[in-house]
């Protein structure tokens, strides 16, 4: 019966889009999942019977019950939905704070993610072209001008409270200031992005995370 | 006086996904704020106070600002649920298929559609260059890929989230008619019997005419 009720997600712990969904899991203190490793980078993506959970052949994919659930951003909304009462508060008190919330969901999903991809790109097949580089890093700069001076006003990025928006920057986040360590140049001029990235990467959920990558 | 504004054009695809929301919802007691992407109204400080990125649309509701057409949609969505279409289901589980599909659209579809409106439509008025026919020829691969999955999902199901119109055809209507009506790349739907259907569905709907008739007025006043 246990394992009946259990979650089942797809994907890869290393992988950002999982990560953002496993965070949420994390935040919301829930234990009864399971991840199923599917390696894109193997070719796993596209097996037929992977394609009938996921269309696209893209990570991850959550089944709950009779849910079978994809988009990363749309899982992690369920989850804050369907584990309202428990673990951290992920989507704001009303009806208000939802809103930014998805704003913010909205800002990362469509400017800060491809910038930050971009850069990924660039920075993570050395040895580094500088000028592709630059090019990347003058693109992600100004999405982060416009963080740091909305961050200079809160103190996370849909209001006073951690929320979705600020967590599924993190995957990302954490490839590129991190592992990549590109945070030095990027938070140089940007103290408030700095503070709040060095605040949201200390929480206890995104450690657990990285235990494992 | 309206408490609703919308800042923005209704040539962009991202504020009639607003105003089609609005439609749905029955609400009319909204005020257009224009904002001309081509005189640079989106760049002046008192604008970029309400959209630090300069994007249209911004949105109010009493001092309340939001941007980014698909947040405001979901507050409105939100905020009329007891009134006109119900556009996330009943459930939690229809909310999340109606997320997911909203994701699709804009992760999957929208960037590829763009690219190829822009290339073919927009790229002499905002770039002064030709269409670079290398990359509508690269996206058209992609979308037609991204188009199978979609006919094999509305072979089962009438909408995309299921059973019932929601959120996520309505996000599909503006950037579909830019590239059937627009880039004239229909052929792409009329080869697919059941995204065809789906088509003619969505953009007959009344909310969808109601914006169409926005646009044309707006045309006619730039005259």
């Amino acid at each position: 019966m246990e394992l009946e009720k259990k979650m089942k997600l797809y994907g890869i712990a290393s992988s950002t889009c999982t990560g953002r969904v496993l965070l949420s899991l994390f935040e919301k203190e829930v234990e009864d999942f399971e991840l199923w490793i599917v390696n894109v980078r193997k070719g796993e993506g596209k097996k037929p019977e992977y394609l009938k959970l996921q269309p696209f052949g893209l990570i991850p994919v959550l089944e709950d019950g009779d849910l079978t659930l994809y988009e990363s951003r749309a899982i992690i909304r369920y989850i804050a939905n369907k584990y309202e009462g428990q673990g951290t508060v992920l989507y704001g008190k009303d009806i208000k704070e939802r809103a930014k919330v998805d704003q913010w969901l909205e800002v990362e999903g469509q400017n800060f993610n491809s910038a930050i991809r971009s850069s990924l790109g660039v920075v993570s097949k050395p040895p580094v072209d500088e000028v592709q580089l630059t090019e990347s890093f003058g693109k992600l700069g100004k999405v982060l001008d416009i963080y740091e001076d909305h961050l200079s006003k809160t103190q996370y990025l849909a209001g006073d409270f951690f929320s979705l928006a600020d967590l599924s920057h993190m995957t990302t986040g954490w490839k590129l200031f991190d592992k990549y360590k590109q945070g030095s140049i990027l938070f140089e001029g940007r103290p408030h992005v700095k503070a709040w990235w060095e605040n949201i990467s200390s929480r206890p959920a995104f450690k657990k995370l990285l235990e494992m990558i | 006086m309206a408490s609703l504004m919308v800042y923005g054009k209704a040539y962009s695809a991202n504020v009639t996904r607003v105003l089609t929301t609005l439609a749905e919802k029955n609400v009319d007691d909204y005020q257009m704020v224009p904002i001309d992407l081509l005189t640079g109204a989106n760049k002046t400080p008192e604008y970029l106070k309400l959209q630090p990125f300069g994007q249209i649309p911004a949105f109010q509701d009493g001092d309340f600002t939001l941007y980014e057409s698909r947040a405001i949609a979901r507050y409105i969505s939100d905020k009329y649920e007891g009134q006109g279409t119900a556009l996330f289901g009943k459930t939690v589980r229809d909310k999340a298929l109606v997320n997911q599909w909203l994701e699709v659209e804009s992760q999957n579809y929208n960037p590829c559609v763009w690219k190829i409106v822009f290339e073919c439509v927009f790229s002499q008025m905002f770039e002064g260059r030709p269409t670079n026919e290398a990359v509508v020829k690269e996206q058209l691969e992609k979308l037609e890929k991204i188009l199978d999955v979609y006919e094999a999902q509305l072979t089962h199901h009438k909408y995309l989230a299921g059973d019932l119109f929601s959120l996520a055809d309505l996000a599909h209507i503006p950037v579909t008619n830019n590239l059937i009506n627009v880039a004239k790349k229909g052929e792409l739907f009329a080869s697919r019997k059941h995204l065809n259907a789906w088509w003619d569905d969505i953009s007959s709907r009344p909310s969808w005419q109601k914006v169409v008739q926005i646009m044309q007025a707006e045309q006619q006043e730039q005259k």
